[in-house]
Order: structure tokens, then C-alpha cells, then sequence
């Protein structure tokens, strides 16, 4: 079995699988069970200012999307963070590190936006034990309202200030958390990244409305025949997250700052992805919420089982799909496909035939006795109905080797050829 | 083809030659890949799930079923196999009706379990095909163990012990490892040799030798086992078998019902295997739902089971009573034999019907005559040759003695189950370690 040992940005714990900052990681009770179950770490709820608790919604506080089978696909939230006394935060963060000395305890921490503040809660939580803190920059609802949260997260000049505050006054590992509600991820990160951070961590919640109650017309979760707009987790959330993780891990200007890849991570599968596109760990909270801390057993027999069959260390794999995340022109313009309907697994539901008659190419014939085929003539390579059938590999894509002629174009495949030097393009460079 | 159904007496190849092939074949045929993907996606993934509860042997269900979700199946079969070794034959064997799916909250929901046992088969296949075993021996401990018993029991005691680090001896005396896996569960459950594979993948553990054709209490004694080794482990099984107590039981044509199905297991061509025309099988378990459905799919032209109570006492499962009818087996309940009839062989047996009162069944005044040239007698296994000494309540080995433990069919407790000889052979094992290693 390959180790999953992790070391990031030195803090060492038995995975790569940290439990992120939310109701997981709220109190003492959770965090030890977590820890039994075998989580390589929790970064704790965020903490606030010392004074009186925040206080929540005592009506539902999440809204959620269903797949088949009601398989919970995204979840929304109205929650804030902790809303129990600092000191009591502090006792338990302890008393939990000192009997798990080898899983990484992060503090998640949000205070508001001036220098005596931060400088007081990183004081306050300096005897914990704790092994770094990370900066909620993140939280889309309720605490931006005060100037905290996503306020600070959506202006990279607070970003950086802040930044340099903890750094200054702490000796602590410092991660920042982004949050996805702006337009891009990189001055962000670019702030973070000057302010000293260690590392930063994505994605925090998007801001969203679930769903609509239609008979009180008011958004979900509803509190008293109104709604407000909360945060979006879960699975449906991965592909964003994905794209902003590896937006960072190639930016110039941020390449090789740590990155703790968060959001929609349910299985083994999910996180090595995050891992390939550059994050060093990830952070796991709705696949906790939706199916109990046990599932990291799975994450950990999977992810070890691929690094086995791969015969790689899981330093090799972080960051290993960085180099091909390229930019739309630079993709090779002579890689040409065909669509292939394997007929010994075709179960003739037709899918694929409605998908390409009516919305794609009108590329695939179907008998009277339902057969499908595909005309190589008509297809370009959408890849649509290898997405809507319903059958594993049925559908799949043959490259067409150099030199072939491409029915469609009546062209032989050429050399690797992108945009930029194309001569449909008004801008194209000339070829050498 | 020289015989038909229709061939009075006890008569071999009834049917055409590639029947046999299909009649026999898996009678439940394993998921794809794919198909195991789409039943895991239906799993709920339950907290403390009742599932998990209703196994004898507690594999962590959901967790594996989640490893198939996620591409594993190989992580799946370790997960599996870490609670229960012979987790490849249980899926095949287990009346997973009244254990594991049962249980299923979507059988509650929808009266449509996740289907446990096949995905369990799909994984452990999938890694028994590839002949990895996943188990190493912990550093040898200089300990011996001697295992009486080649059955799920021993079996499953053996590979426990010898991760552990002990030396295993396995004495068995019939020819061949596996006990009733190989020589009693019914063929169309255990197909291709199964049996023996996987006593072959079992054994890759190492640290385990298996002597054949060894009997306790003819070739060696207890007494001699617990002066030479440091613990002895009894996985006997229940080697005896009930008599019928009705007159005309010596009759030829009648039998016991395991000795036909072993016989029926190490045949190498079922169509030289002979079988009666008209076949009468008394009992209502799952010896008797095999036997009968193997004879019918043997060609036997009628096969009556008759059982003495109602079907609802029958100890075969209702799906296995579903089975047993869809073979075209007939059932016949609450009626007991008072005499098989013929003329130095079986031709017919006489039934009363009964009566459960007060004082018991009794037999009424009402009787009927069924034809029977083959008479099968599956009336339940009784513990045979169990060494003296050990104590003995309601026909089965009490508990453990003086650096004897025992487990599976011979011991009292637990289901006569697979599943379950293999729990109490693995838990004797952890016992046994646990003494050795003197963490009583
Ligand atoms: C016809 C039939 C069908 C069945 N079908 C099913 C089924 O579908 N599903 C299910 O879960 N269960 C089924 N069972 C029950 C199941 O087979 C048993 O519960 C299980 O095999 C018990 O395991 P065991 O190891 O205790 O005993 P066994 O499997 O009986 O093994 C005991 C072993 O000990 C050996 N032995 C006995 N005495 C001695 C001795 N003195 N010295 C040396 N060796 C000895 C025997 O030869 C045998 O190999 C069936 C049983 C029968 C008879
Ligand atoms: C109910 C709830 C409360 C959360 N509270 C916090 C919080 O206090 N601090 C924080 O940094 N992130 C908080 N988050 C965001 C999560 O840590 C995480 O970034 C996000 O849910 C995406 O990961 P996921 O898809 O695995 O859930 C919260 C999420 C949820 C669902
Ligand atoms: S999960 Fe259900 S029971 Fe538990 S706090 Fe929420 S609403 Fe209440």
C-alpha cells in the first residue's frame, strides 16, 4: 500500500484528507470521532473575536439539490461561524491536539478587519498546540455583511494586509482561504501570496439560492416566508473548484505556493484530481455531512490503491496535470476524432441518435431495426453522445492517425497546429 | 441417449447430453462491471448499517459497496475478505434473504434490496481471477496449531491463525479441503471448481499445510493433538445424519440426501449420475430443497418434497422454497412417512398427515401413497465422532475445553451456516492468538 503520508507546508499528518472548516470540525466531539475514523486532519471551525457568540437561524439553515436516486448533489447554507464561546473553542482544540499529535489541527479564524483584532485572537489561540491557522476570507453570507468574510476576500489589498498582520504577529503556518465569488482567482491568490502567506486554500461556499418554495415565494431555506442567499458546496461545485485550484498552480506570478484543494470532494477519485491539478491536500466537508466521517476509508484505500497501480509517491502525483492545463489556442487543431458505437454493448436506447439529430451534428444513422452508426462524414468529435449514453465505453473516440483522411473536410491529418497560426485567424502568426 | 424422464428405476443420463451443462450452470449469473456500478449506486451508505448488523461474519457493507462505486472492487474484496476469508463462496451461498438484504432499508423502503450478495461476488471475483491475495503473514510466531476439519470452519480458523504468525496443521479426512463447499452446497451455487480455488487462493497465505485423509479418533486422538500442538481447533461439522424411524428405511432406493449431493459434487459427467423417476425428498431444509432440485434437473420426471410442518417452519428460506417450486419441484407440508413400500426395493412411501397440538405433531388417520423409486432422507446432520470428553448439550460440542476451541456446524450456537462456521472459526482463531500470546 502506498504511504499517503502528507507533509504540507510542514505540517505532517497520516493523509491528505483534512476535514475543512464547518460543522464537522465544531467541536471537540466531532473532531475525535473524526480523527478515530481515520482523517488526516481538520482545520476547526472558524472562530471569531472573544465577546458574545454569534448567533444563528433557528430554522433550517441548508437547502440542497438531488440526482437520481435523491443522491444529494449540492448543498446550500445560511450557517455563520462558530457560535460557541472562543474559550471554550480554545479548551477543546487542546485537549484534542494533545491526544492526536500526529493528525494536523488547523484554526480557522475570522475577526474583523483591523491590525489589534487579529493581533488579539493570535494571541489567544497561541497555546493551543495547533498547527497553523487559516484566514476564512470566504463565508459569502452574514459575516461579509459585517466586513468580514468574502467582504475582506473580495479585495485583494485587505487580502494582503491581513496576510501580513498574521504573519507578523504569529508563528504559525498561515493559510489563506479564497473565496469564488469574484471574477477571478488570481489577484486574490496574487494578494495572498505577497501578504507571506504559506499557502491558500479554495474554495469556500459560492453564493446561491438553491431552490424556490412556490407556494410561499420565498427562497430555501426559508426562515419565517423569507430566504437569503447562502453558500454552495458539494459535488456540483466541483468543476469550479477544480478550474480555480489549477488557475493558481500555473499562474506565473503564484506558481509553487501551496494550495489546499477544496470543494465537492466525495471520493478517492475527486481528490486525486484536485491533487493533479496542484493541490498539495484537500479539505472535505459535504461528503462528510451527507455520509459520516467513514467515508475517508474509502479515499484512503482508493488513493492508494491508483498510487500502487501507478507506482507513484503522492508527492509525484501533485501537480502532475499542471503542464497540460493550456489555453484554448494552444490546443493541437489537426487532433482529429471519430465517435465509435461499439455494437456489442450498444443497448439501442437511442440516445446518442437524439442527441446529435437534434442538437449536435446530425452525424449518427439509425436503421429501421435500430442500429446505430456514426457518419464519419457529418462528426466532429463533440463527444455528446459519448456523454449521454448510458452504457461505460460503449461510445468511445478513435484518433485518427497522421496522414488519414478526415471524411468530413476531405483533408489528410496534418502536424500539430494550433489557432494562433491558423488561417482563419485574422491575428494568426505566419507558420515558420 | 438411451433414457428419458420417463425411464422407470434409478437410471443415469435422462436427459441429452448438453442439458446437463445448462441445468448446472450458475443459477445466478455474476454482475459486469457495469452492472455493479449501477446496483453500488443504489446503496445508501447508512450509518451503523443494519446490514452490516445482519452478517454473521460483519463486513462493513456499505464501505465496500462504496469501493465499487469508486472504481475499487479491489479494495472492496479487502474489505470483505478482512472480515470474513472465504468472502467469495458466502456470496455465492449465503441466504442473503434473511440476512444481509433483508436487512436492506431499501427492502423496508421498497421491498428491493441493494443487491449485497452479487456485488460481493463481482469484487471478490475480480481479485480472485487476478490470483492476488491480499494477506501477508505477521513474523512467525515458533506456535502450532492443529485445525480438525477442512470446512469453512477450520478453514477460515487456519488463515486467521496463520496471519497471526502461527504454524497450522489441518487435519482432514476426507480427500479433499473445503468440507461442505465442496461437498455439499448445491452445484449451481458453486460452479467451476470454486470450492477448490478458493481453498488454493486461500492457502497462498502461507504458513498452512492440509493432510487429507486424516480422522480424529480413528488415525490420531485429542489427546494425542493437545500434547503436540499449543492449541487444537474442532470444525467437524455435523458428520452424522437423522434416521427416519419408519419401516422399510433399508429398502434399496433410499438414501441420505448429503451423500447423494456429495456424490452428485465429485461426479466429473452428471449424465453417467443415476437418478430415480420418481423421487420422494423427506425434510424441509436446505439439504432437502438441493437435493430435490438437483434431482429434477437431472431428469427426474416427478420430485415431491414432503415436509412435516408448515411451510412456514420449513428452515429453507422462502426464496429457496420459491426455487425448489420454479424447478417444478411439488411441495407437500404438514404430512410425515409411516412406511416406504416395494418389494426389496423402494417403490412408493405411505404419509400421514399431522397434526400439531398440544402434545406435539401427531399423526392423523388420514394417510396417501406417493411412488417413489429413489427415496431421499434430509431430515438434518447429527454430530458424529465428536472426541469424548468435550462436553455435549442439544446434539452439538458445548464450548471450548482445555486448549480446544471449537466452531461452525459441531458447535452449539449460530445458524448451520456458512457464513457462519466462518465467523466462529475466525473468532475462535483471535481467541486462540489472544491465549498464546498470553493477553487473556
Ligand atoms: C446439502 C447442504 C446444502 C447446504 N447449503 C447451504 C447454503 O446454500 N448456504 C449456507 O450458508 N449453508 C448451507 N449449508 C450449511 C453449510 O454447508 C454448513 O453450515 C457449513 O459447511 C458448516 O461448516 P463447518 O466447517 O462447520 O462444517 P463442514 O463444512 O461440515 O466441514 C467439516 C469438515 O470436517 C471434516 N471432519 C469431520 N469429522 C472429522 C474427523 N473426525 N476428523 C477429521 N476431519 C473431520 C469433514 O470431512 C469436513 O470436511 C448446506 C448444508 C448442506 C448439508
Ligand atoms: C454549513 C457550512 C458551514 C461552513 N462554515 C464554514 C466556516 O465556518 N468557515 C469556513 O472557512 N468555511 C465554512 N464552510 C465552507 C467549507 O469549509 C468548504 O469550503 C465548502 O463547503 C466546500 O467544500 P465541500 O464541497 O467539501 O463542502 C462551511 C460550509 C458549510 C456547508
Ligand atoms: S440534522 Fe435534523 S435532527 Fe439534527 S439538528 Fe439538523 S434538523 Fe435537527
Amino acid at each position: 500500500m502506498a504511504s499517503l503520508a502528507s507533509n504540507f507546508i510542514g505540517i505532517k499528518s497520516p493523509n491528505p484528507f483534512w476535514l475543512a472548516s464547518a460543522p464537522p470540525t465544531d467541536k471537540e466531539y466531532n473532531v475525535r470521532r473524526a480523527f478515530e475514523a481515520g482523517w488526516g486532519g481538520v482545520v476547526w471551525k472558524t472562530l471569531g473575536s472573544e465577546g458574545p457568540p454569534i448567533v444563528n437561524v433557528n430554522g433550517p439553515r441548508y437547502g440542497a439539490i438531488w440526482g437520481a436516486d435523491r443522491r444529494l448533489l449540492g448543498l446550500n447554507n445560511i450557517e455563520l461561524i462558530t457560535d460557541r464561546p472562543l474559550e471554550v473553542n480554545l479548551r477543546e482544540i487542546k485537549s484534542v491536539k494533545r491526544d492526536y499529535k500526529d493528525r494536523a489541527m488547523i484554526i480557522s479564524l475570522m475577526v474583523p478587519c483591523d491590525e489589534d483584532s487579529w493581533k488579539a485572537i493570535l494571541a489567544q489561540i497561541e497555546d493551543t498546540e495547533a498547527d497553523g491557522v487559516e484566514l476564512n476570507f470566504g463565508c459569502p453570507h452574514g459575516m461579509a455583511e459585517r466586513g468580514m468574510g468574502s467582504a475582506v476576500g473580495q479585495v485583494p489589498e485587505y487580502i494582503e494586509m491581513v496576510t501580513r498582520w498574521v504573519k507578523q504577529y504569529s508563528r504559525m503556518p498561515c493559510i489563506v482561504k479564497l473565496t469564488p465569488n469574484i471574477t477571478s482567482i488570481l489577484p486574490p491568490a496574487e494578494a495572498a501570496h505577497r501578504g507571506g502567506a504559506d499557502a491558500v486554500s479554495l474554495i469556500n461556499t459560492v453564493k446561491s439560492i438553491t431552490n424556490v418554495d412556490l407556494d410561499h415565494f420565498s427562497p430555501f431555506p426559508m426562515i419565517d416566508g423569507k430566504g437569503s442567499h447562502g453558500g454552495y458546496c458539494g459535488p456540483a461545485v466541483k468543476p469550479i473548484a477544480l478550474n480555480m485550484v489549477a488557475e493558481i498552480a500555473r499562474n506565473r506570478e503564484t506558481r509553487g505556493l501551496p494550495i489546499s484543494g477544496i470543494g465537492g470532494v466525495t471520493t478517492w477519485r475527486d481528490a486525486a484530481e484536485f491533487l493533479a491539478l496542484g493541490a498539495g491536500n484537500v479539505q472535505v466537508c459535504t461528503a462528510a455531512m451527507t455520509y459520516g466521517f467513514k467515508i475517508v476509508q474509502e479515499m484512503i484505500s482508493g488513493l492508494s490503491q491508483y498510487l500502487d497501480e501507478k507506482d507513484m509517491a503522492l508527492s509525484d502525483l501533485v501537480g502532475r496535470a499542471v503542464p497540460n492545463f493550456v489555453e484554448w489556442q494552444e490546443l493541437n487543431l489537426n487532433y482529429v476524432t471519430k465517435a465509435r458505437i461499439n455494437q456489442d454493448l450498444c443497448i439501442s436506447c437511442g440516445r446518442c441518435f437524439a442527441a446529435c439529430e437534434d442538437t449536435s451534428h446530425q452525424a449518427i444513422a439509425m436503421s429501421p431495426d435500430r442500429v446505430f452508426t456514426v457518419k464519419d462524414d457529418e462528426c466532429v468529435a463533440c463527444n455528446l453522445c459519448v456523454n449521454v449514453c448510458p452504457v461505460d465505453d460503449c461510445i468511445t473516440m478513435e484518433e485518427l492517425p497522421k496522414g488519414a483522411v478526415d471524411l468530413r473536410t476531405g483533408k489528410p491529418v496534418g502536424d500539430y497546429a494550433n489557432w494562433t497560426t491558423h488561417p482563419n485567424n485574422p491575428g494568426a502568426v505566419a507558420a515558420e | 441417449m438411451t433414457n428419458s424422464p420417463l425411464t422407470p428405476g434409478i437410471v443415469p443420463g435422462r436427459l441429452p447430453a448438453a442439458a446437463y451443462q445448462a441445468n448446472f450452470d450458475d443459477h445466478t449469473p455474476p454482475f459486469d462491471a457495469h452492472e455493479a456500478r449501477v446496483a453500488a449506486d443504489r446503496c445508501y451508505f447508512c450509518h451503523d448499517a443494519p446490514c452490516i448488523t445482519a452478517c454473521p461474519t460483519s463486513i462493513d457493507i456499505p464501505l465496500f459497496i462504496r469501493q465499487i462505486a469508486t472504481g475499487t472492487p479491489e479494495a472492496a474484496a479487502k474489505t470483505i475478505w478482512d472480515q470474513n476469508i472465504l468472502g467469495g463462496m458466502c456470496a455465492r451461498v449465503c441466504p442473503t434473504e434473511t440476512l444481509c438484504e433483508e436487512a436492506c432499508v431499501r427492502e423496508a423502503a421498497e421491498g428491493k434490496p441493494v443487491e449485497i450478495g452479487l456485488l460481493q461476488r463481482y469484487a471478490t471475483d475480480v481479485v480472485m481471477q487476478k490470483g492476488v491475495h491480499p494477506f501477508k503473514r505477521a513474523v512467525p510466531t515458533g506456535l502450532r496449531v492443529a485445525v480438525v476439519g477442512a470446512g469453512p470452519a477450520g478453514l477460515a480458523c487456519a488463515h486467521r491463525l496463520a496471519m497471526h504468525g502461527h504454524d497450522v496443521v489441518v487435519l482432514e479426512r476426507r480427500a479433499k479441503a473445503g468440507g461442505l463447499n465442496e461437498y455439499g452446497i448445491a452445484s449451481y451455487k458453486a460452479t467451476n471448481g470454486f470450492a477448490q480455488a478458493e481453498v488454493e487462493w486461500l492457502l497462498k497465505i502461507g504458513g498452512i499445510e492440509i493432510r487429507t485423509g486424516v480422522e480424529l479418533g480413528r488415525d490420531v486422538t485429542l489427546a494425542q493433538l493437545t500434547a503436540d500442538y499449543d492449541a487444537v481447533f474442532l470444525g467437524i461439522g455435523l458428520a452424522g445424519v437423522n434416521a427416519l424411524r419408519a419401516a422399510g428405511e433399508e429398502l434399496a432406493g433410499v438414501r441420505n440426501a448429503v451423500d447423494f449431493i456429495a456424490e452428485l459434487r465429485q461426479s466429473g459427467d452428471l449424465a453417467t449420475l443415476p437418478v430415480g423417476r420418481d423421487v420422494v425428498v423427506i425434510g424441509g431444509g436446505m439439504t432437502a430443497v438441493d437435493a430435490a432440485v438437483q434431482s429434477k434437473l437431472l431428469g427426474a420426471e416427478n420430485v415431491t418434497i414432503v415436509y412435516r410442518r408448515g411451510a412456514e417452519k420449513m428452515s429453507a428460506s422462502g426464496y429457496e422454497q420459491d426455487h425448489a417450486v420454479k424447478a417444478g419441484v411439488r411441495i407437500i407440508h404438514n404430512a410425515a412417512p409411516v412406511r416406504v413400500l416395494g418389494n426389496g426395493r423402494a417403490e412408493a412411501v405411505e404419509f400421514a398427515y399431522t397434526e400439531d397440538g398440544p402434545n406435539g405433531l401427531t399423526l392423523s388417520s388420514e394417510t396417501f401413497t406417493l411412488k417413489a423409486d429413489q427415496v431421499f432422507k434430509a431430515i438434518g446432520q447429527t454430530l458424529d465422532g465428536a472426541p469424548d470428553g468435550l462436553p455435549v448439550a442439544g446434539g452439538k460440542i458445548a464450548g471450548p475445553a482445555a486448549r480446544v476451541w471449537v466452531g461452525g456446524d459441531c458447535a452449539a450456537g449460530g445458524e448451520d451456516l456458512t457464513v457462519t462456521a466462518v465467523a466462529e472459526g475466525r473468532d475462535a482463531a483471535e481467541a486462540i492468538h489472544r491465549q498464546l500470546m498470553g493477553q487473556q
